[in-house]
């Protein structure tokens, strides 16, 4: 079964008619994911590459029984985008757009707590896959293999670069969750975890940090308590200069705090294994299967 | 965004901050005709980088006349302070803010961030003001006070008025402080802040509240819809390579190591400076060309390493999901052959037409290291870059 996904999703995209809206439309469609429109404002009524586009996310759900939406608008409209699949009633959000301002990421998380049948994933995220029953987002589906390994990262490339080295020694996955790299997230390390403690589908996990924030020490802590799978983390940015934003909008050590070595501390004492090299994520998973 | 103290403090008195009256100075006698205008007894010179720790570091002189307000200007003026948080190479001094001195009582700390944890802004007060906030946050927590904002509602006002308690504001002084907290919440978000902090501000001995310094920093993702803010920008304070980077949307942090790194995507940008300071080595920069990378942009981010003159060699490593690895490849071949790189590249690429890509390297007739794990593309860029 995975998570997140499964054969009953329905997708929507929101911003189905621009560049990368269009082009990864068509990529989920190819890769068993059951696409059934866009909501592109204005374009309302038209169809675009076959799929009927719509105003509002509300008339795409009444419309097409839409249970899922995965965002492609410019980061200025990208948290108000947000807001209307809630509103709408749309159970997962995934939103990929990079550079949505803070502001607008409180307003829009403020207005989920109300609203919380919707599960927001990113933004500033690559999405999810699960490989053989669908995906909602950017991941590339040629470099995953149907499998049981999770993985939840707040990084893009180097999810695939997890997922390659796991496919590559002939491990596949259940589900690849990118949570995003901004300061404020919909689905954290422990939420995400926690789905994968629940899948019996799921029978490890690789966990992907970076340096900001203490949402991996918050994850050891949870860990600690609650997590029974085998679990390897690794934690970008060990190197990183304090006071610095390393690319990702939360990827900052500030005031001494969010370094890599204090989350790989904290994993540590949590019983997680935790690798120095990026390169090291896949085998150490795989022996950890073993034990 | 980072901007200067001055300028800082002129977008927050417009959001109703009280602070001291002074100038900005470019020139020694600016300095000395801004404290005459002041006319106060005392004037404080204080040097304008982006940097905080400047008093130790010799950047903030009292004067008690215009003269001694010039001569601490020109002492000031093009000097390099290296202060806690400039780095070794220090920051060179180019504007100074002169303001009148004041008859100080009590110096607080006052501060605005976005806390990740609970998504709210927190602000965050403390009377152990003028000193490093860290600082007070590690030795005595229980002397910070902090309120987490609701966003739907913004600050409320007794909200405001529980930190001013435990400011240990009274009367009107205590009124005064849950004017400028409101106030300051106010500017936190019409300008989308990232940071403002106060430290100190100050009570006079007549129970007035000033910033006396004010730092403030905004998010980068909404400057779109702040062309005033914008404006503020001193090119002067960055560094050169990294403000050339940000011309063709480059990712670009400089480093003190021999190595030039090129990569997509963040996470994977740092990783790759980790594997190379494991396999030995030392990482000159953090680049992260993004996730759609064109040839211009592969061309520009080669010119842009090869002016670090400290690199040695050069590791790109990409991991091609949208980004192709044969577009990526035909970008790396025309800058080299372009800009004639002089160093050994090391080329490590997965993904996308990967086949393809490594073809049109090997094709090329030009001499590149490829390696197929970032293992390996470590170990063979370290010992390229002159070995461990």
């Amino acid at each position: 079964m995975a998570v997140l996904l499964d054969k009953n999703t329905r997708l929507i995209v929101q911003g189905l008619t621009g560049r990368e809206g269009t082009f990864h439309a068509k990529a989920a469609q190819a890769y068993h994911t059951k696409v059934v429109g866009g909501v592109t404002p204005g374009k309302g009524g038209t169809t675009h590459e076959g799929w009927p586009v719509f105003n509002t996310v509300a008339d795409a759900v009444k419309e097409t029984g839409a249970n899922a939406s995965v965002i492609f608008v410019p980061p200025p409209f990208a948290g108000d985008a947000i807001m209307e699949a809630a509103d709408a009633g749309v159970a997962l959000v995934v939103c990929i757009t990079e550079g949505i301002p803070v502001v607008d990421m409180l307003k829009a998380m403020t207005y989920l707590e109300d609203l919380p049948k919707t599960r927001l994933i990113g933004p500033n995220c690559p999405g999810i896959i699960s490989p053989g029953k669908g995906k909602a987002g950017i991941i590339p589906a040629n470099i995953c293999k149907e499998g049981r390994i999770g993985i939840v990262s707040k990084s893009g490339t180097l999810t695939y670069e997890a997922i390659d080295q796991l496919t590559r020694q002939g491990h596949g996955q259940s589900t690849c969750i990118g949570i995003g790299g901004d300061p404020l997230i919909g689905t954290t390390h422990i939420d995400a975890l926690e789905l994968f403690q629940h899948d019996p589908e799921t029978d490890a996990v690789i966990m992907i940090g970076e340096i900001g924030g203490s949402a991996e020490e918050e994850a050891a802590a949870w860990i600690k308590q609650h997590f029974k799978k085998p679990i390897v983390a690794f934690i970008a940015g060990q190197t990183a200069p304090p006071g610095r934003r390393m690319g990702h909008a939360g990827a900052i050590i500030s005031g001494g705090k969010g370094t890599a070595a204090e989350k790989m501390a904290a994993l540590t004492a949590a019983g997680v294994r935790v690798v120095k090299s990026p390169a090291d994520m896949g085998w150490a998973l795989i022996e950890s299967l073993k034990r | 965004m980072k901007i200067h103290e001055y300028q800082a403090k002129a977008v927050l008195s417009k959001y109703g901050i009280p602070i001291p009256r002074g100038e900005v100075a470019f020139t020694a006698q600016e300095a000395a005709d801004i404290a005459k205008r002041l006319g106060t007894s005392v004037t404080v010179v204080k040097a304008q980088i982006h940097a905080g720790g400047r008093g130790k570091a010799g950047g903030v002189k009292i004067a008690r006349s215009s003269e001694e307000a010039e001569k601490f200007a020109r002492e000031i003026l093009g000097k390099t302070l290296v202060t806690i948080q400039t780095g070794p190479d220090g920051q060179r001094v180019s504007r100074l803010l002169v303001e009148e001195g004041l008859a100080i009582d009590r110096e607080l700390y006052l501060g605005l961030v976005v806390d990740r944890s609970t998504q709210r802004i927190v602000l965050m007060v403390s009377q152990e003001g003028g000193v490093e906030i860290e600082k007070v946050a590690h030795e005595h927590p229980e002397k910070i006070h902090k309120v987490f904002i609701n966003s739907a509602v913004g600050l409320q006002h007794f909200e405001a008025q529980r930190l001013g308690f435990a400011l240990g504001l009274a009367g009107d002084s205590l009124k005064k402080g849950v004017k400028l907290m409101l106030a300051l919440f106010q500017a936190f978000i019409a300008t989308d802040a990232s940071i403002i902090e106060l430290n100190p501000l100050i009570v006079t001995k007549n129970g007035d509240l000033l910033a006396l310094d004010a730092k403030m920093n905004f998010d980068d993702n909404a400057l779109y819809r702040h062309a005033d803010i914008k404006d503020l920008r001193d090119r002067s304070e960055e560094d050169a390579l990294e403000v050339e980077a940000s011309k063709f949307s480059l990712n670009y942090i400089r480093l003190d190591g021999n190595i030039g790194c090129m990569v997509n995507g963040a996470g994977l940008a740092m990783a790759t400076m980790d594997i190379i300071k494991l396999a030995g080595g030392e990482p000159a920069n953090f680049l992260d060309v993004g996730g759609g990378a064109n040839a211009d942009q592969i061309k520009n981010a080669f010119r842009i390493l090869m002016m670090d003159k400290n690199v040695k060699a050069v590791l790109i490593n990409i991991f091609g999901g949208i980004l192709r690895c044969d577009v990526l490849a035909e970008g790396v071949i025309a800058a080299v052959k372009e800009l004639g790189v002089p160093v050994p590249v090391v080329i490590r690429m997965k993904g996308t037409n990967e086949a393809e890509g490594k073809k049109l390297l090997a094709d090329s007739g030009l001499n590149f290291t490829t390696a197929d794990t970032m293992g390996e593309a470590a170990d063979k860029v370290v010992s390229l870059a002159g070995g461990r």
